[in-house]
């Protein structure tokens, strides 16, 4: 029998029945909770009379919609208000744990998922949110659901799913010093464009890979979804354990070790079968930004915006038009000459202690560029009290940076932090889509150095640039 | 959900391509605590242009949207079901689809019609060359139609959707035909839950 990859060994440890000629009913470990696709079910629930089956395998926080001002600032949008409350009214009735406004472990979810150590190799995770890829850094199959889903993981604990193709996605060789994880992430989208993931689960393998933090890896994963993959993984390592070691959710002493030592049987074996295959060379990847309005519209920091004309597919062409026209620029511009208006650290992508220490460093003893508005919104209650900790709220503030309360913030823009119409923003977010920041709003999705760089010359920059 | 055998109306030809969820529905909408009310929220930002395909006085009341490649990608949001079925669609064609809305839709009864890109072409062709053209999709046969060209396209659906969309059954009560099955699994399962990692105030001790 051919071995099996990581994705079949997960799934095959979950199912619960595969009854002829239907989806297979998959059992979910951990259901993540946030306030925006939430509410409806938690009616549905109602409405049937149905208790939430497994309390205890589900887990609230607010991320999405929490104003980013000092915490004693009351929400002042009374429709955020509501669904803030409704999550915690909801979570109450129904014995859920929550994590409000203000509270320690309040955060962006697919940040304290991984910091409380309840995101563990193995494991089925869903959550209301396509970023939830997020959590396959750690070995574990976790993926974005509709709110009918969440409604369903609720009063079940289950979900019927059809088995995914596999994909491996191997970045061989080293990165150059320089190239983050945002990089090659960014280089993978444009590899595959916003469908090539579709129907498939990834897994992310080869040295680059192995070489990159479990932050760098959750930035990958994170953006599985933005090739079409619902799932990206990685497999586990001594990264992994080590990350996980001492964390709240894990069990300590020798009980951690019997855990690790089952951790680590979830790798796809030596002679696994993947649907599909790609290679990439990391030591060919480069800084780069987005310039268009899909995630897959790359050019490298030190390139030219492209031109329709480069294109041989008219539907390209015309969509590449239109990116043009929204994002208002002009082909054969260079990348490093174009202005920005706001600079925005944060996200489920980038907002991790290790983003804010790479960001803080280029910045120290720094201004920010006089007509740029920059701000810095931490993970998460916990990330933003490590980083006071080490004294980056004072070097970001020192700079002319914002220091802000945890949540989703810019990277959707359903909070008071958003763009105005025309602003240009490089983000360390994930989605670059027309309005995503705020109506009119044009996004370029950076890694969190160039992000800073970038804050302090006005303009894309790379770190090196800085300072000369 | 309701059940959905054929949806024979008007279609309304979207060209573009990456149509994402923050295009169907901005977040703006997304705080909202209800499931209604939507369709008021659908493609708002492009509505604004009175040129915007949705704004034409001939494509006003029709049920079929037409759509270019990877329609739905993005974000897991289900309000951009919600609100293409609150204004009035009840299917989409179109060359491919964002997984997770695909699978939304197939949740709330919006019918997902994949065929081949030139197809979709064509019929927008058709469509813009006489928008009161009516157009047929039929789920127990499987197939869209225009029956005035006598234009016909099979589609596929896995035959659980289709069964589910034919009788409107609710997911979460056929689950719970599992009961057994899912007690049984939960019995020996070496995942660790949440219970006494943290106290009554979401403090970890």
């Amino acid at each position: 029998m051919a071995g099996r990859t990581l994705y079949e060994k997960i799934w095959d440890e979950h199912v619960v029945a595969s009854p002829e000629g239907e989806p297979t009913l998959l059992y979910i470990d951990l259901h993540l909770v946030h306030e925006v696709t939430s509410p409806q079910a938690f009616d549905g629930l109602r409405l049937h009379h149905r208790p939430v089956r497994r309390p205890d395998r589900t887990l609230a926080t607010a991320d999405h919609n929490v104003p980013t001002d000092p915490i004693s600032t009351p929400v002042s949008d009374p429709i955020s208000r509501r669904q803030l409350e409704a999550l915690e009214e909801n979570c109450a009735e129904f014995g859920i744990t929550v994590f409000p406004r203000g509270h320690e472990n309040q955060g962006i979810v697919h940040v304290i998922g991984p910091e409380l150590g309840v995101t563990q190799p193995g494991m089925t995770i869903v959550c209301g949110d396509s970023h939830t890829s997020t959590h396959g850094a750690f070995g574990a199959l976790a993926f974005g659901i509709g709110t009918s889903e969440v409604e369903h993981v609720l009063a079940t604990q289950t979900l019927p799913q059809q088995r995914a193709k596999t994909m491996s996605v191997a970045v061989e060789n080293h990165a150059p010093q320089g190239v983050s994880a945002k990089d090659i992430v960014l280089a993978i989208i444009a590899r595959l464009g916003t469908g090539g993931g579709a129907g498939h689960v990834i897994e992310y393998r080869g040295e680059a890979i192995k070489g990159l933090t479990m932050e760098g890896r959750m930035t990958v994963c994170n953006m599985s979804i933005e090739a079409g993959a619902r799932a990206g993984l990685v497999a586990v390592d001594d990264s992994t354990i080590g990350y996980l070691r001492g964390r709240a959710g894990v069990p300590d002493g020798d009980a951690f070790e019997v855990a690790a030592q089952r951790w680590r049987t979830f790798v796809s074996d030596d002679d696994a079968v993947f649907d599909s295959a790609i290679v990439l060379d990391a030591s060919t990847i480069v800084p780069s930004i987005t310039w268009g309005t899909n995630p897959a519209q790359v050019v490298a920091l030190s390139g030219v915006i492209p031109s329709p004309e480069q294109f041989d597919d008219p539907g390209e062409r015309d969509a590449t038009a239109r990116s043009l026209a929204y994002m208002g620029l002009t082909p054969g511009t260079e990348v490093r000459s174009i202005p920005l208006d706001v600079v925005f650290i944060g996200s489920c992508t980038n907002s991790r202690i290790e983003d804010l220490r790479v960001a803080a460093a280029v910045v120290e003893g720094r201004r920010v560029a006089s007509r740029v508005r920059a701000l810095v919104v931490p993970g998460s209650h916990r990330v933003k009290a490590q980083a006071e900790m080490e004294g980056l709220d004072e070097i970001f503030l020192a700079a002319g940076f914002e220091w802000r309360e945890p949540g989703c913030s810019m990277c959707l823009g359903m909070n008071p932090d958003h763009l105005a119409p025309g602003q240009r923003c490089a983000s360390t977010s994930n989605r670059n889509f027309e309005g995503r920041q705020g109506r009119g709003g044009r996004t370029h999705l950076v890694s969190p150095a160039v992000a800073a760089a970038s804050a302090i010359m006005g303009r894309f920059a790379s770190p090196d640039e800085v300072g000369r | 959900m309701k059940p959905v055998h054929v949806v024979e109306g008007r279609a309304v030809p979207l060209e573009r391509s990456d149509v994402d969820t923050d295009q169907i529905i901005p977040s703006d909408w997304l705080k909202r605590v209800e499931r209604t009310g939507f369709g008021r929220g659908l493609f708002s930002e492009w509505r604004d242009d009175p040129g915007f395909v949705l704004n034409q006085a001939q494509f006003v009341g029709a049920s079929i949207l037409v759509a270019g490649p990877r329609f739905g990608t993005g974000s897991s949001r289900e309000h951009a079901v919600w609100a293409l079925m609150d204004f009035g669609f009840a299917a989409v064609v179109a060359p491919s689809f964002g997984d997770i809305f695909a699978n939304n839709s197939s949740k709330q009864g919006l019918v997902i019609v994949q065929v081949a890109a030139n197809d979709v072409d064509e019929l927008m062709g058709l469509v813009n060359a006489d928008p009161t053209t009516l157009v047929l999709v039929d789920v127990e046969r499987l197939c869209v139609e225009v029956p005035q060209y006598g234009w016909h396209r099979d589609f596929t659906l896995d035959p659980m959707t289709r069964e589910r969309l034919l009788n409107g059954w609710d997911d979460i009560g056929l689950t719970m035909r599992r009961e057994g099955a899912i007690a049984t699994y939960e019995a020996t399962s070496v995942a660790p839950s949440l219970a006494g990692l943290f106290d009554d105030a979401g403090h970890a001790p």
